[in-house]
């Protein structure tokens, strides 16, 4: 049996979602430029003439998307879409889980802990079947990354329970 | 200060024992850097920045530019073995070193790209002694609003006229200005697109953006379609070049290398478009008895040509951002913000009033280009292995590091909550094929262009007729237009006959 056409793996609905989304970014500019205060000071061109202008553009820009995605769109036809394998739930759900522990625990218990903790899960993410040899790596690797920055960069690198010992 | 004398003050310094270091620890970390698939040298150099706050400009700006040229290097070396090239420059090398790997001939197309990337890398370097000064006198005839009209050509051409659309180049383009304008306004101190953030005073991080963009994205995007799999990385078998193939890349060097340095200079400044035209003129003119080999075996002049070009356009991308402050990849606009952390403005007056550091900049560029093709052929067995790095752990790994990058920024959550905030739209701008370097450029260079607006019209008492009543803006501003509407106009010409 002979398919009519073959099927797009782009929607034309994900890429008017891309254009509104740009449009949405210039609206926020615009509006953000409106709420400037007026200043007392002179200037030639002030404050609010640059953002007004990049909101301006934006809003054009997503409406000129909109278009083509209503046309359309453009995704469906790109190979690398049209390559892909499907959306890996289980990947995106782990390293969504490791940024988010990162973002719970990094001013609690400090950079190294919320590091590797997050390095298991991410290796977990891409399919590593080994927690506690990530455990080990993740400790070697976030300990190395803590000392470069902080002792050779002369980064610091905040407070934590680790940290204080070293 | 002549070419001459100031080449002989560059030398003076970087051959000093310490700087000689900074160079050789940029070439390996540059080159370890570049042949990591799906991270670069903007990168790198972006979390290397906290080095400005430590050691003098001489030796931050040596350690960047062994890290910028050893990066090209290290591309090579993945696209040969690995075939996924790691920057968009070696997606044409990876066309015919991938099928020459595949072939048994991994060893000489690793040879004649790194031979090919030093010639390139010379020629690029001459490039930038000899045409930086002659660009800096033209460049120092310009006033504020020639400098507004050249941005405005440049921010054109980096999003609109490379990659795959216009209209998402300009979008890219659209998102870097936004982010460029979150802050105090330097002019009035007014607080501007901060929402009420207080942490977003001092506006985004220009680290944080380029982590967000070329770490985070990247990784989400490849968990996103993640298939479980192992990558096989090829044999590099014997490192060798038979006198034949030295004769049949002799040529392809030379033209790659003549080809791109043009092409990096001009405020288009993308490696993709000379890559191109070297690989089709080399296909065109290989001998007949050749000519089967490209695309069935790998063609050793379709390796030679396009890594030469790569390679020169990288280099002359710094033209630009030395003698005019004009950032045209995202590599240069992070090199640019480095610059800027020392208090020093790129420009035409860089030549004068920081001449020892430029040539010695210059210098170090000389030197690292020796440095890599001296180490690189007798290190590439431990390029290779660093590409057998398993997935997990090395996304694990450039996630550690984008995080600790950022947190130490100034410690806090907010810069985390907006590296991966931006990660994820990054990740969609990959999946929907948005160009991500325009951000980058769009942020450095936004607030320089809207500077040279105020100055500009400041001079001209509020006459926005300024930019077109002056001539060479006028002529900058045209040009800029038709590398808008010309390959569109052209496209409808084309479609009619």
């Amino acid at each position: 049996m002979q398919h009519p056409s073959p099927p797009r793996a782009g929607t034309p609905g994900a890429d008017l979602g891309v254009g509104l989304f740009v449009v949405l970014l210039g609206l926020l500019t615009l509006y953000s430029a409106w709420a400037i205060a007026d200043s007392p000071l002179y200037a030639q061109v002030g404050a609010k003439a640059v953002p007004y202008l990049v909101g301006g553009i934006l809003v054009a820009l997503g409406i000129a998307l909109s278009a083509v995605a209503l046309r359309g769109g453009w995704s469906g036809d790109l190979e690398e879409a049209m390559e892909a394998p499907p959306t890996n739930w289980r990947a995106l759900a782990l390293l969504g889980a490791g940024l988010l522990v990162q973002l719970a625990l990094i001013d609690w218990l400090g950079f190294v802990i919320a590091a590797t903790i997050q390095y298991v899960l991410v290796c977990a993410a891409f399919g590593s079947r080994r927690p506690l040899r990530d455990l080990l790596i993740g400790i070697v690797v976030t300990l190395g990354a803590y000392l470069g920055f902080s002792r050779l960069l002369g980064v610091n690198i905040g407070a934590g329970v680790l940290e204080g010992i070293l | 200060m002549d070419v001459l004398s100031g080449l002989a003050l560059g030398f003076g310094n970087a051959l000093t024992p310490i700087n000689l270091g900074w160079a050789l620890l940029g070439c390996f970390l540059g080159t370890a850097i570049g042949v990591l698939p799906g991270i670069g040298p903007a990168l790198t150099i972006a979390l290397l920045l906290p080095v400005t706050f430590k050691v003098e400009a001489t030796g931050a700006f040596i350690l960047f530019c062994g890290v910028f040229y050893g990066a090209m290097y290290g591309g090579s070396t993945t696209s040969i073995l690995l075939n996924t090239p790691g920057e968009s420059g070696s997606i044409i090398t990876a066309l015919e070193g991938a099928k020459m790997a595949k072939n048994g001939r991994a060893g000489p197309a690793l040879v004649t790209a790194a031979v090919g990337s030093f010639v390139a890398g010379t020629v690029g370097t001459l490039g930038i002694s000899f045409v930086g000064p002659l660009v800096v006198d033209v460049a120092l005839r310009l006033g504020p609003a020639e400098y507004f009209s050249l941005m405005m050509l440049c921010f054109v051409t980096v999003s609109a006229v490379l990659g795959g659309s216009a209209l998402r180049g300009l979008a890219s383009l659209g998102f870097g200005l936004m982010l460029g304008l979150v802050g105090v306004d330097l002019q009035t101190g007014q607080a501007r697109l901060t929402f009420g953030i207080p942490e977003l005073l001092d506006g985004v991080n220009v680290v944080l953006v380029a982590v967000a963009l070329f770490a985070v994205g990247e990784t989400m995007y490849l968990a996103w379609r993640h298939v479980q799999g192992v990558q096989e990385v090829r044999p590099v078998g014997r490192l060798w070049m038979s006198g034949q193939e030295w004769r049949r890349s002799i040529g392809p060097w030379l033209r790659g290398s003549f080809l791109g340095f043009p092409f990096g200079v001009l405020p288009a400044g993308g490696t993709e478009m000379p890559t191109m035209l070297s690989y089709y003129a080399e296909r065109k003119l290989v001998k007949p008895e050749h000519r089967h080999e490209f695309g069935t075996t790998g063609a050793i002049e379709g390796v030679a040509g396009p890594e030469a070009a790569n390679n020169a356009a990288a280099a002359g991308i710094l033209v630009p951002m030395l003698t005019l402050g004009l950032p045209t990849s995202a590599t240069a606009a992070i090199m640019l913000s480095a610059f800027q952390s020392y208090g020093i403005q790129p420009g035409p007056l860089l030549f004068t009033q920081q001449a020892a550091l430029v040539w010695t900049l210059i210098a170090s560029l000389y030197i690292a280009n020796v440095m890599l093709v001296v180490l690189n052929l007798p290190l590439v067995g431990l390029w290779a292995r660093i590409l057998k790095i398993p997935t997990p752990q090395l996304y694990a790994g450039i996630l550690v590091f984008a995080t600790i990058g950022t947190y130490g920024i100034s410690n806090s959550v907010t810069d985390l909550v907006l590296l991966y905030g931006i990660g994820i739209v990054a990740m969609f701008m990959r999946r929907f094929d948005f160009p991500t370097a325009p951000v980058v450029i769009g942020m450095i260079l936004g607030p320089m262009a809207e500077q040279a607006l105020r100055q500009a019209l400041t001079i001209s008492q509020g006459d926005w007729t300024t930019f077109l009543t002056r001539p060479i803006s006028l002529c900058i501003l045209l040009v800029a237009v038709l590398a808008l509407v010309g390959p569109r106009l052209w496209g409808v010409f084309r479609a009619r006959a």
